[in-house]
């Protein structure tokens, strides 16, 4: 359903990615890793459109979308997560999740009556809220949140964006190890439910493992290996990349 | 009055310094209908025109503004007001120049206030009549806020990166934000016209619009009630000010160092964190 085809972007004079070719396949996850610098985030901003590639292409469900704005692609169905949270501070739980839904169900712009009389918003508001065991928060302000909590109310609201395909960037890190399974098997329980294509950036080569169908490995900007997880560790380079073991 | 409008600024995070020239296409509207139209002059009519105006110059200075934000978009609403004012003093033959243009009292609903004084009629009919205009819109303002589309400029606001990957086209709402608090001071300009009876360019000054930011920084900006609490000791201030010395706008000055300094949160701001802050100790009293 995404086919990323040779594509390179540059800051200034830096080649962050260069000519990186993958596609993930519908309910699919497949988990994207590589070492610090590698250019994770970078692909995953590419994808949703945070920012533009300098050549290559992009496309989703058969559509060319390398110049879409990410309002488009949103609506396509691409939503992602952000590593480092990003909520909107003054707004309650509910709020934050519900905003989401009104996007997608283009309210966003209905003015005349009060955000709490959408009752099938927020009606689906809380149930995402449920899914994801945050619904006792749900008046709560993100401040007063967990750094857990944080992250699962951040991916929650790319969640609440009905998307096929969920981009989820590092959604473990900052997270007590104790918590992180916990964390993951809230995630997948909910991308279970609704069969969507996942790409998880990870460092947490556990995580990996257990959870992701397939493993793209990223070295300065290049997709090195494609492949079940255990194979793709077996091969001798990508554990030197990725452990620094020379054997 | 009608400061309900500053607050959509608030709601979207943008500072203008350039309110003024908005309140101006209102007022100018007003008096220019009744120069060129005399046939129009009515209520009825005016006010709606000099929204419909107002709208429409914010619709065009809204579309080069919210390209920025910050300093940068402050200082751009600031110098798009400014040409409004030269352009007002400059076009003598249409605008009168700094002379400005009168405003007489408009008749309503093919009632005329013919014989009644203008006194008379600020304190009468008129006086009722802004007050229901006033909490129409206020209540209006209130309704917007707590909408979903208030609830996304508030997202835009909190968030710009993640309003964008929620799906939120954010310039667009920056700018129906604009228009809207556009159309808001175009009503105010419109009905403030009646009140002064004479209408000039110094309204289109960035003075004036600085005044409009200083009555919601008295107020308090993070509150509903704010501008309008900000509005109404402001011109209690400044008459007092004024009709007590020659060096009133020192006075003026002090009381926003010390507001700035003191009260960062304005009047509303303050007396909310005081309430939270009673409770509180009320809570972990005895």
């Amino acid at each position: 359903m995404l086919q990323v085809t040779d594509l390179v972007k540059d800051f200034g004079k830096m080649r962050v990615i260069n000519r990186a070719s993958f596609q993930v396949r519908e309910g699919e996850i497949v988990s994207l890793v590589g070492p610090n610098g590698a250019g994770k985030t970078t692909l995953v901003n590419l994808i949703s459109g945070h920012i533009k590639p300098n050549r290559g292409k992009v496309e989703f469900l058969g559509r060319d979308i390398t110049a879409a704005p990410p309002h488009v692609r949103i609506r396509m169905g691409i939503a992602r997560n952000f590593q480092i949270t990003q909520l909107f501070q003054e707004l309650s739980v509910l709020d934050n999740v519900r905003n989401c839904v009104f996007s997608i169900h283009g309210l966003s712009r209905h003015w005349l009556r009060s955000a709490g009389s959408y009752k099938e918003a927020t009606q689906s508001a809380r149930r995402i809220l449920e899914i994801f065991h945050i619904a006792h928060l749900e008046q709560e302000l993100p401040l007063n949140l967990s750094e857990g909590d944080r992250k699962v109310l951040d991916i929650a609201m790319a969640y609440a964006l009905e998307s096929k395909f969920l981009l989820l960037d590092e959604p473990t890190s900052g997270v007590a190890t104790g918590d992180k399974f916990k964390i993951m098997d809230t995630i997948i329980g909910a991308i279970d439910r609704s069969k969507m294509a996942t790409m998880i950036v990870e460092h947490d080569m556990d995580i990996v493992f257990d959870y992701s169908d397939r493993v793209l490995v990223l070295r300065e900007g290049t997709i090195m290996a494609d492949g079940k997880p255990q194979e793709v560790m077996q091969d001798k380079e990508v554990r030197a990349t990725l452990f620094g073991i020379e054997e | 009055m009608g400061l309900g409008f500053n607050l959509l600024l608030r709601h979207t995070g943008l500072l203008s310094f350039g309110h003024g020239a908005y309140f101006a296409v209102g007022a100018y509207t007003v008096a220019m209908m009744g120069r060129y139209f005399p046939g129009l002059y009515k209520m009825e009519l005016l006010l709606p025109a000099a929204v419909a105006t107002s709208a429409l110059v914010a619709a065009v200075f809204g579309f080069v503004c919210v390209r920025h934000t910050r300093i940068f978009f402050s200082i751009l609403t600031l110098a798009l007001s400014m040409l409004v004012f030269a352009l007002l003093v400059k076009l003598y033959y249409v605008t009168g120049g700094s002379d400005g243009i009168r405003a007489p009292i408009p008749s309503m609903l093919g009632h005329t206030f013919q014989g009644v004084r203008r006194p008379q009629f600020l304190s009468g009919f008129y006086y009722h009549f802004l007050l229901g205009i006033f909490l129409a819109a206020t209540a209006l303002m209130y309704g917007i806020i707590n909408s979903p589309f208030g609830k996304t400029l508030q997202c835009v606001r909190d968030n710009e990166v993640r309003a964008e990957m929620i799906g939120v086209r954010v310039r667009h709402f920056r700018w129906l934000a604009f228009v809207i608090s556009g159309m808001y001071a175009g009503l105010a300009g419109g009905l403030w016209s009646f009140v002064n009876g004479h209408v000039t360019p110094e309204v289109a000054h960035w003075v004036f619009s600085g005044e409009v930011v200083y009555m919601t920084l008295l107020g308090g900006f993070k509150t509903f009630a704010g501008p309008v609490v900000g509005a109404v000791l402001f011109t209690f201030l400044k008459l007092y000010a004024i009709s007590g010395t020659e060096y009133w706008m020192l006075i003026i000055g002090i009381t926003l160092i010390g507001l700035v300094l003191l009260l960062p949160s304005g009047i509303t701001g303050a007396l909310a964190s005081l309430a939270a802050r009673l409770q509180a100790s009320r809570v972990g009293g005895p």
